[in-house]
């Protein structure tokens, strides 16, 4: 009898013993992995058209467009060097915008939408946790994502430039010299951070909150109120700040990203780095706060929202 | 152990009352049926135990304030919603990682272990199984989940006879011991007769019946009357009266076994007569 009433305690013994194993970040972590196992055009999008890129600029290699500049590397100035590397790297910023946009107006829609937000409710996993993981993917894991295949786009460009010089008999030195990637690839990490991550996050907290809130046409909802305060404005005022205010946060452009210097993108990249205006700009400042009460919200609304 | 203590537990919807002050005392190891008409307030009632949705009145479940706590909860509470909730795009092997990797109490060899006795292979999409394995899938999941409380609204919505006769059995076989407890709500009376060991009627969001099913048993007769009984069997005030094939079926609360036994044959009604009478009398007097 004594033996088989401790067995019968032992599952609340062990149970008790097996409470702490989990460490608090594990949830995020899978919940994010869950974000990107639902959405896969997070990466199938950035990687099809940096394919789409490499695959443009051999072509074009080949077939001898840029074959000019490349055989007067030594003597052609820097832009048109880099113009096609440049000009592929604003490709992909773009990309990363609309991935993000279109993100994040499903985020909390779709489980809403499909139900599934009763599954994913029915696991230890707070609200917080499952808005942070969703804000995380154009906040932290687009840019870094976009920088890696960004990076991996602008080998393949050189592999295939240095092939063609090669085979033209000439040396790919100076190309390679000319181009200093390494140098564009920290501008790039740092303007992915600051301009398509942080500058922008109000804009796509506010996506997330109208995708948790609106029960269709997510879409309309977010882009409605930004339209009539822009009318509104237009009418008293006749000025178009706010329109300009939100185009600029979207498209990461800002005064305190301008080039000091009269020169395009990445040419002189310490020119564009220049972190302490960028912190200590107030746009960044209010722009986090007015994301955080925006996310504050979406995290509310996560918790009283079900399936519609 | 209480598992589930509601006092006063109310919630509207504008004008619309769908729990109507309910006090609710469910103990550790108990298998309650929740049994309504639709809209009666069984959903209403489960969400808010499982932190769904927030209410008036105090409810405690495993000791915890569900609305304030449910990532917390969670751990020990299960459920299974109305319908196959799972997500279409999710792959069965992404579904074992996500769950393994989220709850601290899931026994990952354990739900490999149910899955291996079906057809559901690890790399197919939730969209391509029938609803019928969705449901394995499910309850695969959380039967590998040491928790403390498990709710189903509705499990076996839309599943053929045999995924249902099977989806009870190996809750009762493999999964429920005494340190668990189960909430059901359904529709199928007649199949969770012999699994429930407390039964209780919900209508317009009011409890009209509550019991266990032993009392059940004691307390509701049903007797099949011969014909020429029949005006002193209605002397007793039967809840009921019904006829099937040309004989009066008279269902008794409270009566005595050895009294009606004169008036014909005597059984235990079954939980789908009973529903049927109190929601009957309900509806004509008017409540």
């Amino acid at each position: 009898m004594n033996t088989q009433s401790g067995a019968l305690h032992e599952p609340l013994d062990s149970r008790a013993v097996s409470e702490p194993l989990m460490s608090a970040t594990q949830p995020l972590y899978w919940s994010i992995r869950r974000e990107l196992w639902e959405n896969r055009s997070i990466y199938v999008a950035p990687l099809s058209v940096a394919a789409f890129a490499v695959v443009a600029f051999s072509i074009s290699a080949i077939f001898g467009i840029w074959v000019v500049p490349l055989r007067i590397a030594h003597t052609s100035p820097y832009d048109a060097v880099a113009a096609p590397y440049n000009l592929a790297a604003g490709l992909m910023m773009l990309v990363s915008i609309l991935v993000s946009i279109f993100y994040c107006l499903d985020a909390l829609h779709g489980e809403r939408r499909d139900r599934s937000i009763l599954f994913w409710k029915s696991l230890p996993v707070s609200d917080l946790t499952s808005v942070l993981a969703k804000v995380s993917i154009p906040l932290l894991i687009l840019p870094v994502l976009l920088f890696v295949i960004t990076v991996a786009m602008h080998w393949m460009m050189l592999l295939v430039s240095s092939a063609v010089l090669l085979a033209q008999g000439q040396s790919a030195g100076l190309l390679w010299m000319k181009l200093d990637l390494p140098h564009t690839w920290m501008l790039l990490l740092y303007h992915m951070v600051t301009a398509h991550a942080i500058w922008p996050l109000p804009i796509y907290c506010w996506l997330l909150l109208v995708s948790g809130w609106a029960r269709r046409a997510t879409f309309l909802w977010a882009a409605l109120p930004i339209v009539a305060i822009a009318g509104v404005e237009r009418i008293i005022f006749n000025t178009y700040h706010f329109a300009r205010l939100v185009g600029l946060r979207l498209m990461g452009d800002a005064p305190i990203f301008a080039v000091t210097q009269g020169d395009v993108f990445p040419s002189g990249p310490m020119t564009h780095i220049d972190l302490g205006r960028f912190l200590g700009s107030p746009g960044l400042w209010i722009g986090l706060a007015v994301a955080a009460v925006f996310l504050a919200a979406a995290v509310q609304l996560r918790k009283y929202q079900g399936p519609i | 152990m209480t598992c589930i203590e509601a006092r006063g537990l109310r919630k509207t919807y504008g004008q619309t009352v769908a729990l109507d002050s309910i006090d609710l005392r469910v103990e550790e190891g108990r298998i309650l049926g929740l049994i309504g008409p639709n809209g009666a307030g069984k959903t209403t009632a489960l969400n808010a135990i499982l932190g769904l949705t927030p209410y008036e009145g105090e409810l405690k479940v495993v000791g915890r304030d569900p609305w304030n706590e449910r990532d917390h909860l969670m751990r020990d509470v299960c459920f299974i919603a109305d319908v196959a909730v799972l997500p279409r795009w999710m792959r069965v092997s992404q579904a074992l990682d996500y769950v393994a990797g989220v709850h601290p109490r899931f026994d990952r060899a354990k739900a490999e272990g149910f899955l291996a006795k079906t057809s559901i292979s690890r790399s197919s999409r939730v969209r391509e199984l029938s609803k019928g394995m969705v449901t394995q899938l499910h309850l695969a999941l959380i039967m590998a989940i040491d928790a403390r409380l498990l709710v189903l609204d509705e499990p076996t919505l839309g599943l053929d006879i045999l995924y249902r006769k099977q989806f009870y059995d190996s809750l009762l076989n493999d999964y429920f011991d005494r340190s668990r407890t189960i909430v059901v709500t359904t529709h199928q009376v007649e199949e969770v007769q012999h699994v429930l060991t407390d039964l209780m009627f919900i209508d317009r969001g009011r409890i009209v019946l509550s019991c266990s099913m032993e009392e059940f048993e004691s307390r509701y007769v049903e007797v099949m009357v011969v014909p020429d009984q029949l005006g002193a069997a209605r002397a007793l005030k039967p809840i009921q009266e019904r006829q099937v094939f040309g004989r009066s079926i008279l269902l008794f609360d409270k009566a005595d076994r050895q009294q009606l036994a004169a008036f014909g044959e005597v059984r235990t009604p079954s939980i789908a007569d009973l529903f049927v009478a109190v929601m009957g009398n309900r509806q004509s007097e008017g409540a």
